[in-house]
């Protein structure tokens, strides 16, 4: 029997050699990957650990943390709740996080390369000291008047968005979207409970957690008028030429009406009176006798069908991301120009969509002579002990149109603002210029109502672009209210001093 | 008491390990300590301490009882125990600072029931070295302790799962908050009957027939007691929903039975059986499900346990991922007794400690511990090649076998190289049943190893060694003399 025992002996050392070789496989070879799986709460707590770097704008913490007492040790807090949602997001601890939170997440949760020297120093102190801090551009007074004014907007619409960017740097002043979201119920450490949140937010009617400013695109009506006149001027047109206009234009299928009978209703117009009445007939014609591929290359110019840009940080280029704008198919089936579309399109109805960011940009670019810059939200990055560790530097994004064309585009704003279908966006002691739209959408519904402007101080120094669209807006001149939004963010951002 | 001049009873070195491993234990409670409370009481050595007595107070039975049983199992048992208990109030510490609640006294807790518990086992193994003072009395009782085993593995599958379920797994019995595990003892009483069975039949079943490929192959009538346990242990496997079980009272069968013919077709003959026999449930569970499903769903959740459909499921693959994660976080160093956060891990008190101990003492503590637990099985292989007589043989190596077998199916499960089974971790898992059961098994181990190392002619018996006595009958079986 002493054979069989011996072999016994021998099956037992294979068994737990396989034992012994399959830990090695655990917890040597695929250690890393446990170690750092999404499903191991140990991640989770790791992060909890030491404080999350504060989010900060004007000197005002828009996101901290508040020391608990579970095995989560710090809870997120965002003390201005939905005003900042969009921008800020929020770091959940289970689910994905979006805006800032995730962009800077690297920094803010002390990972970053940037904070090596502060980690060692830790390893020597044994200090548990957390993460750095991210200062943001925005304007607090510009923020909060833009979501409190898109919030308590005059004509009850329930979607909107705006954006305010200063037109010399790029640096975002206020980023809007109504309706918003407590992004604090959604950090809570109850997983359960803010799993259950998302999900009624996610079903909740006008989506509270779209960014509208940044990922929604819609047609951008008479606001699109300053594309093409950015086109014309640069093909050979001055202000005061005279473009064919009138009370009806048809054109293929298309029959383009203005506004009310009053609007340039003579045969010719002035390019500036045009734009100044925000003549449609004249529009559609100018567009038509442009051509589709100078309309369209003017709207690339500006930013239009660009799919990459982000809002964030100049340096690693991450950020909210921006859906692309688009001026649509403009051609028919066969390859030839469909001029209907074409004669709607330069109007800025058919298949023309934007970004409200994108037509801030648009104003942006006007009123910096042409130079349209990168647009960004992080100024500063402070490690722990507030040093700075980066400053932005402003970056052109591109050139759309040049100098002249700007001054000459500006002037023709300024007149919408001061003696056109704008004056609701004046402000006393700048120089306002701008353009309203509205936007036609699904049929028998309210059109939206766009603004996109600029305003320069008495230096004649562009102190901020805006763009405001509300969807949606009931009992005529949609628009208006979108100019009046618009002129009291502006007024905020200028006084705020940025 | 009396020991034969030449003859080493090693009594000392057994002392000298086990102060080696209390002093561990020792450690392991004060590291706890420091990564818990950031400093160390003034107490951590009282459970240590009341754990050395306890084992100390088990080595001077063996001084008397068996003065010359093998000198390592007692030790590395004792370390083994030593780091549950020490493991166990690791995690009462963790969850009272976590609920801040007072930290438990040294007997409160899943910790000071432990101890408690090694109390008992103890008394269980010193009661059997006392009353058990020739293993071979044993062999009398073999009828009674075979139907006491069938008994006890079947009174799970037969009560309703409110009362013997837990975790999917049939293999309880329930009363209110306390529970047992019948399968636990009845592995010991079927090993015993076993033995004497096999010592009975051997001559038979070595009776070969048939030469198939090298192999001899026993006659047809002669398979009925192997085909009969197989049925009994796929009875298990289907109504007590437990591979690990299964598999270990069939493998316990087979290799008594190989051992005692020393026919490697039986093994082979074992091997195809259990092999196609699961195959056939998992088959069955995919197609028919009813009594299979459960195997079939474990062998799922073994199959791909990261998929979000398995991971998602209730009673999927949830603890054994939280297993797994908890492993690799440990890595190759472990993060230090008390500095892991093994309370993610379902069930880490009973079926999961030696994951939850893994992220703490890493892979080169638990390869520590594979090769304690490697140690304990040799030795008891050790006693078994030894001792003179085919049923302490049988009984030796039967025992020393299902603990390896046991060891290697629940880590085996745990570190996802075979489907997850309800087992305990032998001597390490919190729960008494577990806990006495197998120090009875090392208690026999004990026994045996003092006859195997002693002298010849009975347990400290006043013979000489000298010329070997002629074969003896043993309640009808033969016993012979092992050529040197």
């Amino acid at each position: 029997m002493n054979a069989p025992l011996r072999r016994s002996g021998v099956v037992i050392m294979v068994l737990f050699g396989l034992i012994f070789a399959n830990l090695n496989w655990v917890q040597a070879y695929k250690a890393d990957d446990y170690r750092t799986s999404y499903r191991n709460p140990r991640v989770q707590e790791a992060e909890y650990d030491r404080p999350r770097g504060v989010i900060e704008a004007d000197g005002t913490a828009l996101a901290q943390n508040q020391a608990t007492e579970d095995d989560l040790k710090y809870l997120r807090v965002y003390p201005k709740g939905e005003a900042y949602a969009p921008v800020i997001g929020y770091k959940p601890v289970s689910m994905g996080s979006v805006g800032i939170e995730e962009s800077e997440n690297d920094f803010l949760s002390g990972e970053s390369d940037k904070l090596f020297a502060d980690r060692l120093s830790d390893m020597f102190t044994g200090d548990n000291s957390g993460g750095g801090n991210v200062v943001l551009t925005l304007n607090t007074k510009a923020q909060e008047v833009a979501y409190k004014q898109l919030k308590n907007n005059e004509r009850g619409a329930t979607r909107g968005a705006a954006v305010a960017i200063d037109p010399q740097t790029g640096a975002i002043q206020a980023l809007a979207s109504f309706p918003s979201y407590d992004p604090n119920e959604l950090v809570t450490h109850d997983k359960t409970a803010a799993s259950k949140t998302y999900n009624v937010l996610l079903k909740k009617e006008n989506n509270p957690l779209l960014n509208r400013a940044t990922s929604q695109t819609l047609p951008p009506g008479s606001t699109f008028k300053v594309v093409v006149s950015a086109a014309a001027l640069q093909n050979g047109y001055d202000e005061d030429t005279e473009i064919p206009a009138g009370s009806v234009y048809t054109e293929g299928g298309a029959t383009i009406h203005n506004a009310e009978d009053e609007v340039c209703p003579g045969s010719e117009v002035t390019l500036k009176e045009a734009l100044t009445e925000s003549c449609n007939t004249g529009y559609a014609k100018l567009g038509v006798k442009l051509g589709a591929d100078k309309v369209k290359a003017a709207a690339k110019a500006f930013g239009f069908e660009d799919d990459t840009l982000k809002v964030g940080d100049l340096e690693s280029g991450d950020g909210l991301a921006v859906a692309a704008s688009h001026t649509g198919e403009i051609a028919n089936e066969d390859g030839s120009t469909d001029k209907a579309a074409l004669a709607q399109s330069s109007i800025g109805q058919r298949d023309v969509r934007m970004t409200p960011v994108q037509g801030a940009l648009i104003a942006a670019a006007v009123a910096n002579g042409g130079e349209e810059m990168r647009p960004y939200l992080v100024q500063k990055l402070l490690n722990q002990d507030r040093g700075t560790v980066y400053t932005a530097q402003p970056k052109t994004l591109r050139t759309p149109i040049s100098g002249t064309v700007a001054s000459k585009l500006k002037d023709m704003m300024v007149s919408v603002v001061e003696n056109g279908t704008g004056t609701n966006a004046q402000i006393d002691g700048y120089t306002v210029g701008g353009k309203t739209g509205t936007a036609q959408n699904v049929e028998n519904a309210d059109p939206h109502g766009w603004f996109i402007g600029f305003a320069f101080n008495d230096k004649g120094e562009a102190v901020s672009a805006v763009c405001v669209v509300l969807e949606n807006v009931s009992g005529g001149h949609a628009s208006a209210e979108a100019a009046r939004i618009a002129g009291l963010i502006m007024k905020a951002a200028a006084g705020g001093g940025n | 008491m009396s020991r034969i001049p030449g003859l080493k009873t090693r009594r000392n070195a057994e002392l000298g390990l086990l102060a080696f491993a209390m002093l561990l234990v020792m450690a392991f409670g004060a590291t706890v300590e420091a990564n818990q409370f950031d400093t160390i009481t003034s107490t951590f050595w009282v459970p240590a301490v009341l754990l050395s007595i306890l084992f100390l107070g088990l080595h001077v039975v063996i001084r008397f009882t068996a003065p010359y049983a093998d000198p390592v199992l007692l030790p590395a048992v004792a370390l083994i125990n030593g780091i549950g208990v020490a493991f166990l109030r690791r995690l009462d510490i963790a969850r009272a600072i976590s609920n801040d609640e007072d930290i438990p006294g040294i007997f409160a807790g899943t910790g000071g029931r432990q101890l408690a518990w090694t109390l008992a086992s103890l008394i269980l193994a010193t009661v059997l070295l006392l009353v058990v003072r020739d293993h071979k009395i044993v062999s009398r009782y073999a009828y009674t302790l075979g139907l006491a085993g069938i008994v006890l593995v079947m009174i799970p599958a037969v009560l309703p799962s409110s009362l013997s379920e837990v975790n999917g797994a049939k293999l309880w019995i329930k009363f209110g908050s306390f529970s047992i595990q019948p399968g636990e003892f009845a592995k010991l009483a079927l090993v015993s009957f076993f033995a004497y069975y096999l010592v009975r039949k051997r001559e038979v079943l070595s009776l070969a027939s048939k030469r198939f490929l090298g192999i001899d192959f026993p006659r047809g009538r002669d398979l009925g007691p192997v085909v009969t346990v197989w049925l009994l242990s796929l009875l298990v496997l289907v109504f007590e929903k437990d591979l690990g079980t299964a598999l270990m009272y069939f493998g316990l069968f087979v290799v008594t039975l190989y051992v005692a013919t020393e026919r490697s077709s039986w093994l082979i003959i074992g091997l195809v059986l259990f092999f196609g026999g699961v195959y056939l449930a998992y088959l069955l569970g995919a197609s028919v499900g009813g009594p299979f499903a459960n195997f079939y769903d474990r062998a799922e959740v073994w199959l791909d346990p990261f998929s979000d459909a398995n991971y998602d499921r209730v009673g999927g693959s949830y603890q054994l991922v939280q297993g797994l994660l908890g492993l690799g976080s440990g890595g190759l160093f472990g993060s230090g007794p008390g500095g892991g956060a093994p309370g993610h891990i379902p069930e880490v008190r009973t079926d999961f400690i030696f994951a939850g101990l893994g992220e703490e003492i890493g892979l080169f503590g638990l390869s520590a511990l594979l090769v304690c637990y490697l140690l304990i099985v040799e030795r008891g292989l050790r006693a078994a090649i030894a001792v003179r007589d085919s049923f302490g043989k049988l009984v030796a190596g039967g025992l020393a076998f299902t603990l390896g077998l046991q060891v290697f199916v629940i880590l085996g499960g745990i570190t996802g190289l075979i489907p997850l089974t309800g087992q305990t971790t032998p001597f390490l898992s919190g729960g008494g049943s577990s806990l006495m059961a197998n120090w009875l098994l090392i208690g026999m181990l004990l026994r045996i190893s003092n006859a195997a190392r002693g002298p010849a002619g009975g347990p400290a018996g006043p013979e000489r060694p000298g010329p070997k006595k002629a074969p003896t009958q043993l309640h009808g079986a033969m016993t012979e003399v092992i050529k040197p």
